[in-house]
């Protein structure tokens, strides 16, 4: 309201905030669009009304007994509406009473094909499939019997974001205080944009990187057995992740109050006490923040795991072993689905499940961020 | 330039009054599905715009059940297919126009089997292969190779190559899940080309960079190399038809002529280009 001073504000300039105040208004509408598409296609999932067994339990009737059924029996049978029956000529009809035969013919003979593969119990917890001699958690969506367990992909997600954070924090953490406490000025002015640079680089070239010279050193310095798996992936995750962190903390460090510096050198202490001891504690929560956020753009990272990655859905903690994320599940597999069926809302779901966790994320991140700022303006005890 | 357009405006026009407004859907078809397809039917459509130019023919992909959505819906007028219709989906187009739709094998593909050059291993039967990609075959010298354990190259489940080598040749099972999903055919060639323990698979008239396996239906059985003659011949056993559906009511005027056009010799030639194989001569019409 600041632009209402005087006798009255300039109609320019009221319909100008007026506009800013509508576009800023748009990013929140459109957040709030894109949570509410996103879980409305995973509802049906979520709310467990989706069934997408192989087969249905009722018995086929051939169609020579078709006039010993009587119209509605007919219409229930075939799962048609009442107006879209009365539209059907007979020779429609015994089509689709052959079909219904057909269809019985084709169903996979296996005692999970009238299971519902989609119920939250099949998605979370390990099942002893037919043709399987233990328990598995399996992502193997297009199958006979689709295998739709999430486990293995959250596991991924969690395991790649794991090495990049390990990878990119101390990194990140230490060019920060560096660059905001003990270099010099001019050498300041170099490595910061240098290092935010890295966050021009797209992230299909970190990907390709990886894919084609990381993957090689690694594979040569560890002698694994699979040239792309989860420590190549989280590696070029992190470089993605690394200009985040560092500039959030580097504000962070940098936000400190010059007088605390300044006191603990009066005191005595070196420049490195002052800077470890004295401001980086006083920036916890900002590093915290700065963390929090960094997660948030590794877990929500599609091309450089894609690439990769190896993308093989195993559930396992190796490092060396491939891996796939639900970002690059839901990337490569989405265009295929049929719209509307199973496969594609329980894709939904993964993306509801992955907006949840980056959305709780930042927002810890944030929180964390005010709170440092009422701290350090000594608003709070 | 505006006069040559305006005079072959008024052409058309004349031409359309005298055909009496032309068939059904006067020169714009719309093709949706396979993306296994979709670079052949693209070509197809640029090849068949070119000789008769008041057709405009779209092609889109988004995969085969894709396309058998939209043949239902009837928002397209063929739909790609690298399977066969199934029954659940010909339900659906009964219910929703009345009658099966109609089928055209329109092109072969088979799918050949790569190591890495230096692997002495040169045959493999259908059901080695399915225990190498379901995991129960872990180490080459299982199967008479080096004593290295063997690292799989699998397609993304979304590829119609995928869903086809796990119907053909792991009869429906699993793949491993220790294979690694690559994104397109190349991919896979370049990786097994790079990793002596690798096996991939994808379509066999890619070129070189691994060495094509040769494959034989039975452990012990004439062992077949791919090639344009075993494929169409079928001698060699991983092979399938490619396909185009088409709503019965609507294969008429333009759509029937487009159909014919693909599967004559103008149309078969195209086939080769892209890495597929043309249709024997008995199926062509």
């Amino acid at each position: 309201m600041g632009l209402e001073r005087g006798y009255r504000a300039r109609p320019g300039e009221w319909i100008a905030e007026k506009l800013i105040f509508l576009v800023s208004l748009t990013a929140m509408v459109m957040i709030f669009l894109i949570f509410v598409f996103v879980t409305r296609e995973a509802l049906p999932i979520l709310l467990g009304r989706m069934s997408s067994a192989a087969t249905l339990e009722t018995a086929v009737i051939p169609p020579s007994q078709m006039d010993s059924l009587s119209s509605e029996a007919l219409r229930q049978y075939l799962g048609l509406t009442p107006a879209e029956f009365a539209g059907k000529d007979r020779e429609t009809l015994e089509l689709l009473m052959e079909l219904k035969q057909e269809i019985a013919a084709e169903a996979p003979e296996d005692k999970d094909a009238t299971v519902n593969t989609a119920a939250w119990r099949y998605l979370l917890f390990p099942y002893q499939w037919t043709g399987y001699d233990h328990p598995v958690y399996i992502w193997q969506p297009v199958s006979a019997i689709h295998k739709y367990n999430i486990v293995p992909l959250i596991v991924g997600s969690l395991k790649t974001t794991l090495v990049a954070l390990l990878f990119a924090v101390p990194l990140a953490l230490a060019a920060a205080l560096y660059v905001s406490q003990l270099a010099s000025p001019r050498l300041k002015e170099w490595i910061k944009p240098a290092i935010e640079l890295l966050a021009g680089i797209p992230s299909v070239v970190l990907g390709f990187f990886g894919l084609i010279v990381m993957a090689t050193f690694l594979q040569n310095v560890f002698g694994y057995a699979s040239r792309l798996n989860a420590l190549v992936a989280g590696i070029a995750l992190g470089l993605a992740a690394l200009p985040v962190i560092f500039s959030i903390a580097e504000d962070a460090l940098t936000s400190v109050p010059r007088t605390y510096t300044e006191a603990a050198l009066a005191l005595g202490s070196s420049r490195w006490q002052a800077a470890w001891q004295i401001v980086l504690p006083a920036a916890v929560p900002g590093v915290f923040a700065a963390v929090a956020l960094g997660f948030g753009r590794a877990i929500g990272e599609t091309m450089v795991v894609l690439m990769a990655s190896g993308n093989a859905s195993i559930l396992s903690w190796s490092l060396f072993d491939s891996t796939r994320t639900i970002t690059a599940t839901i990337a490569a597999e989405l265009a295929e689905t049929v719209f509307g069926g199973h496969h594609y809302r329980i894709l939904f779901l993964l993306g509801a499940v992955l907006f949840a966790v980056t959305f709780l994320a930042n927002l810890a991140g944030d929180l964390v961020i005010q709170r440092l700022k009422k701290r350090l303006e000594g608003k709070r005890s | 330039m505006t006069q040559t357009n305006r005079r072959s405006i008024a052409l058309a026009l004349a031409l359309a009054l005298l055909v009496g407004v032309g068939p059904a859907l006067a020169g714009n078809l719309t093709v949706k599905g396979s993306d296994t397809l979709v670079i052949l039917a693209q070509k197809w459509a640029e090849m068949y715009m070119q000789q008769n130019s008041n057709t405009k023919i779209q092609v889109t992909g988004g995969g085969t059940g894709t396309g058998f959505a939209a043949l239902q819906n009837q928002t397209t007028d063929l739909c790609n297919a690298s399977r066969k219709i199934r029954a659940k989906e010909i339900e659906a187009c009964v219910k929703a126009f009345g009658k099966r739709p109609t089928e055209y094998k329109v092109a072969l593909d088979g799918l050949s089997v790569y190591v890495h050059e230096s692997n002495p291993i040169a045959q493999l039967s259908i059901e080695e292969l399915e225990g190498i990609f379901t995991a129960k075959i872990r180490n080459w010298k299982e199967i008479g190779g080096k004593d290295q354990p063997i690292v799989l190259y699998s397609r993304e489940n979304s590829s119609g190559t995928y869903e086809f080598f796990k119907e053909h040749v792991l009869k429906g099972k699993d793949f491993a899940s220790s294979a690694q999903t690559l994104q397109g055919t190349a991919q896979v060639l370049q990786a097994v080309a790079g990793e002596p323990k690798g096996i991939g698979y994808g379509g066999a008239a890619y070129g070189a960079g691994a060495k094509h396996i040769k494959v034989s239906k039975e452990k012990g059985g004439a062992a077949v190399e791919p090639s344009e003659e075993t494929v169409v011949a079928g001698t060699y056993p991983i092979w399938r038809y490619l396909y185009i559906y088409v709503n019965p009511a609507l294969d008429k005027g333009e759509v029937a002529a487009y159909l014919n056009w693909i599967r004559s010799d103008a149309g078969q030639n195209v086939v080769k280009d892209i890495g597929y194989f043309p249709l024997p001569k008995q199926l062509r019409q």
